[in-house]
C-alpha cells in the first residue's frame, strides 16, 4: 500500500478509460442526463461528440434509451447521479436492462453521501439494497485510481449489465499499476490474525485506518476490499467466517441491504463468525460536510477501531 | 403592494443570497438570482400566508419544484418571519435544518424537494384536496425549464387538466439554461406555451424579472376550469453582471473579487435608486 499519495478521483479515471476505449471501439457510447460535468466527462464529450448522447434531466429516459441502444448492439454507459439513476429509473433498470438482458453499464456518480449537505433527495444510501435484489446485474465499487482503471477496462469489453457506484472524493491509492481486477474475487489488502474488516469503494480507506489504529493496540485485523458487491465472493466470506469469531463490515450505505447485509446473508448460511455492520442508520442522514457526517455516525478509522476493540474485548 | 417596494425587496434579497453563498461556499447562485423576483412577488404580495401560523389550514401552498434554488427561499422565509435571522446563519453549517434543498422540518416549507420533476405532481395532489374539501386556497409550484424534460411533469400536466384544477398555478422559471449549457443544446424544451396549451392549460408568458408583470400575471389567473401556467422569461444570474446568462454560474461560488464587486454594486443600487423607496 503506497501511503500519503494524493491519489485521484474515480470520475477522472473513468473519463480517461472511456476515451481510450471509445477510440478503439465505436460502439462505446456515453449517455448523460445534464450530468457530464459532475461526472468529469467533459474531456470525453469534447473528444467524442459523436459518441455521447445527452438526454437532459430525464433519468428514466436515460436508462430506456440506453437499453434500446444496447439491444441494437451498442455499448452504452449511462452516467447519472447515483441517487436518481437507481431510484427514479429503477423500473427501467429492472425491466429494460436486467430482464431484457441489455448490455447497459449504469454508472452512479456522486454516490453514497457525496452530496452530504443536499439532503436525502441527493443521497444514495439505498442504491446497493435495491440493485442487489435485481438479478442479472453485476455491482461494483472501486476504491482507488488503479482499480477504477482496471474495472472500466473490464466493463468496456464485458457483455453483462452492471451498476458501478463512484463518489466525488479524491481516492487515496490502495494499489499500483499491477493490480489485478477479477470481478467477483475480493482482494485482501492487509493480512491479520485476530479479525477481518470488509470495506468497499470509498470506505476501504476507513477500514485501513481502523486497522492501523487497532495495530497500535496489538490487534491484527485483515482488511478485505470487496470491490464486487455482486456476485459476492462467497468463498472468501466462508473462509473468514470460519477463521474468526467476529468480523466487521463498513459501508457508505444504509445498514440495511448493502454490503453488510450481503455478507451476513452468506455468513448466516454456515459461518461461525458474528458480524457487526458499520454504516448509516435508518434515518435521513444529517447535513454537513461529508467527513463531518461520517464522524457523526461513527464512521472514522479511530471511532470504528474503538468500537471493534469494545466488541472484541466483551 | 407598491411595485417599487417589491423591487427594493428583490434587490435586498439578491444581495443577501449573494453574501450567503459566498460566506458558506455553497449554493445555486444563478438559479437563485433567476427566480428572486418571482419569490418576492409571491411571498410579499400574492400568497395568502401567515408566518405566525405556518400550518394555517386556509393558507395558499407554495411548492418549490426547482428545490435547488433554496438560498433565496431560506432568505425570504427568514425575512417574512417564519424563523429567525440567526437561524438563517446556520445555512450550510453542520447539522443544520437549512440544508441545500427545501426541508419541511422548517416552518414555511410544505414539501421536501430536490429531485426534479416532483413538484407539479405534488401540487396536483394539494390542489385536488382543495377541490375535494371545498377550500379556497391556491397552490403554486415553481419549476425549472431544464426540469421540463422529466416525464413526470407531463403526467402531472395531464392530470391537472383532467381534474379541472383551476386552483393550481404552475410557474416556469424560463431562463434558457441548465447545468451543462442551454436548454436548446441539452434538451429542446421550446414551445412550452403550445405544449401546455395542448395539455389544456391557460398559459401566460411574461418577463419574469419584471415585478409588475409577475404580480399582474399571478393575480390574473383564470378560474375557468383549467390549470394555469405562467411562463416567466428570466435571466439566470440576474442582478450580478458576471453571472448573468452563464450556465457555469448554476452553482458557482463567487471569488473574493467577484463577491466584493457585486456587493458594492448592490449597495450603490440600494442606496441610490431606492433611497426614497418606502420600506
Ligand atoms: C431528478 C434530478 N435530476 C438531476 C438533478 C440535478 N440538477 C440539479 S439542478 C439541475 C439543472 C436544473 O435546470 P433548470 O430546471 O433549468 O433549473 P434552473 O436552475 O435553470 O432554474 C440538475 C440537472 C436533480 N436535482 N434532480
Ligand atoms: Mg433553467
Amino acid at each position: 500500500m503506497e501511503k500519503n499519495k494524493p491519489g485521484r478521483k474515480a470520475g477522472e479515471v473513468m473519463c480517461e478509460v472511456l476515451i481510450e476505449q471509445a477510440q478503439k471501439n465505436k460502439d462505446i457510447l456515453v449517455l448523460t442526463s445534464d450530468s457530464r460535468g459532475s461526472a468529469s466527462l467533459k474531456p470525453y464529450a469534447e473528444k467524442f461528440p459523436e459518441q455521447i448522447i445527452e438526454v437532459g434531466i430525464a433519468e428514466q429516459n436515460l436508462v430506456g434509451i440506453s437499453a434500446g441502444l444496447a439491444s441494437s448492439g451498442r455499448r452504452p454507459f449511462a452516467v447519472s447521479p447515483a441517487a436518481f439513476l437507481t431510484m427514479r429509473s429503477i423500473e427501467q433498470v429492472k425491466v429494460d436492462v436486467s430482464y431484457s438482458n441489455t448490455n447497459v453499464k449504469l454508472v452512479g456518480i456522486s454516490g453514497g453521501n457525496s452530496y452530504s449537505d443536499l439532503g436525502m433527495s441527493h443521497h444514495s444510501l439505498q442504491d446497493l439494497a435495491i440493485t442487489r435484489a435485481i438479478p442479472n446485474l453485476e455491482i461494483f465499487m472501486p476504491c482507488d485510481q488503479f482499480q477504477t482503471r482496471k474495472m472500466f477496462e473490464y466493463l468496456a469489453q464485458s457483455d453483462k449489465p452492471a451498476y458501478i457506484r463512484i463518489g466525488k472524493q479524491v481516492l487515496k491509492d490502495c494499489y499500483d499499476e499491477n493490480i489485478e481486477f477479477v470481478p467477483g474475487k475480493a482482494n485482501v489488502l492487509k493480512e491479520g490474525k485476530d479479525t477481518a474488516i470488509i470495506g468497499s469503494g470509498e470506505t476501504l480507506n476507513i477500514a485501513m485506518e481502523a486497522a492501523e489504529w487497532l495495530e497500535k493496540d496489538g490487534i491484527s485485523a485483515k482488511v478485505i476490499d470487496m470491490h464486487t458487491i455482486k456476485p459476492l465472493d462467497d468463498e472468501l466470506i466462508d473462509e473468514i467466517s470460519q477463521e474468526y469469531q467476529q468480523i466487521f463490515s463498513i459501508e457508505e450505505h444504509s445498514i440495511f441491504g448493502g454490503l453488510g447485509s450481503a455478507v451476513s446473508e452468506r455468513v448466516a448460511q454456515g459461518g461461525k463468525a458474528k458480524l457487526k455492520i458499520f454504516g448509516f442508520p435508518d434515518e435521513p442522514a444529517i447535513s454537513g460536510k461529508q467527513m463531518e457526517v461520517f464522524d457523526y455516525y461513527g464512521l472514522t478509522g479511530e471511532k470504528i477501531a474503538n468500537e471493534i476493540k469494545k466488541i472484541l474485548n466483551s | 403592494m407598491q411595485i417599487q417596494y417589491l423591487e427594493f425587496k428583490a434587490l435586498e434579497m439578491r444581495k443577501k443570497v449573494w453574501k450567503m453563498i459566498y460566506d458558506s461556499g455553497t449554493g445555486h447562485t444563478g438559479s437563485d438570482l433567476s427566480c428572486t423576483d418571482i419569490l418576492i412577488a409571491l411571498y410579499y404580495d400574492v400568497l395568502k400566508i401567515n408566518p405566525a401560523e405556518p400550518k394555517w389550514v386556509d393558507r395558499d401552498r407554495y411548492i418549490q419544484s426547482k428545490g435547488h434554488a433554496v438560498e433565496i427561499l431560506w432568505s425570504v422565509l427568514a425575512d417574512k418571519g417564519f424563523f429567525s435571522e440567526n437561524k438563517l446563519k446556520t445555512y450550510g453549517k453542520f447539522h443544520t435544518d437549512l440544508i441545500g434543498h427545501p426541508n419541511n422540518k422548517v416552518a414555511g416549507i410544505e414539501m421536501n424537494t430536490g429531485s426534479l420533476g416532483h413538484g407539479l405532481s405534488i401540487a396536483v395532489g394539494v390542489a385536488l384536496n382543495a377541490k375535494i374539501t371545498n377550500k379556497d386556497y391556491l397552490t403554486y409550484t415553481l419549476m425549472g425549464d431544464g426540469e421540463q424534460a422529466e416525464g413526470s411533469i407531463w403526467e402531472a400536466a395531464m392530470a391537472a387538466n383532467h381534474y379541472r384544477l383551476d386552483n393550481l398555478i404552475g410557474i416556469i422559471d424560463n431562463n434558457g439554461l441548465q447545468i451543462t449549457g442551454s436548454n436548446e443544446e441539452v434538451m429542446d424544451s421550446s414551445s412550452l406555451k403550445q405544449k401546455y396549451q395542448a395539455f389544456g392549460w391557460n398559459v401566460q408568458e411574461i418577463d419574469g424579472n419584471n415585478m409588475s408583470e409577475i404580480v399582474n400575471a399571478l393575480k390574473n389567473v383564470k378560474k375557468n376550469g383549467h390549470p394555469n401556467l405562467v411562463i416567466a422569461h428570466t435571466l439566470k444570474g440576474k442582478g450580478v453582471k458576471v453571472a448573468e446568462d452563464r450556465a457555469e454560474w448554476h452553482h458557482k461560488v463567487p471569488t473574493k473579487e467577484q463577491y466584493e464587486a457585486a456587493m458594492a454594486d448592490f449597495d450603490k443600487k440600494l442606496g441610490g435608486d431606492f433611497e426614497n423607496g418606502e420600506k
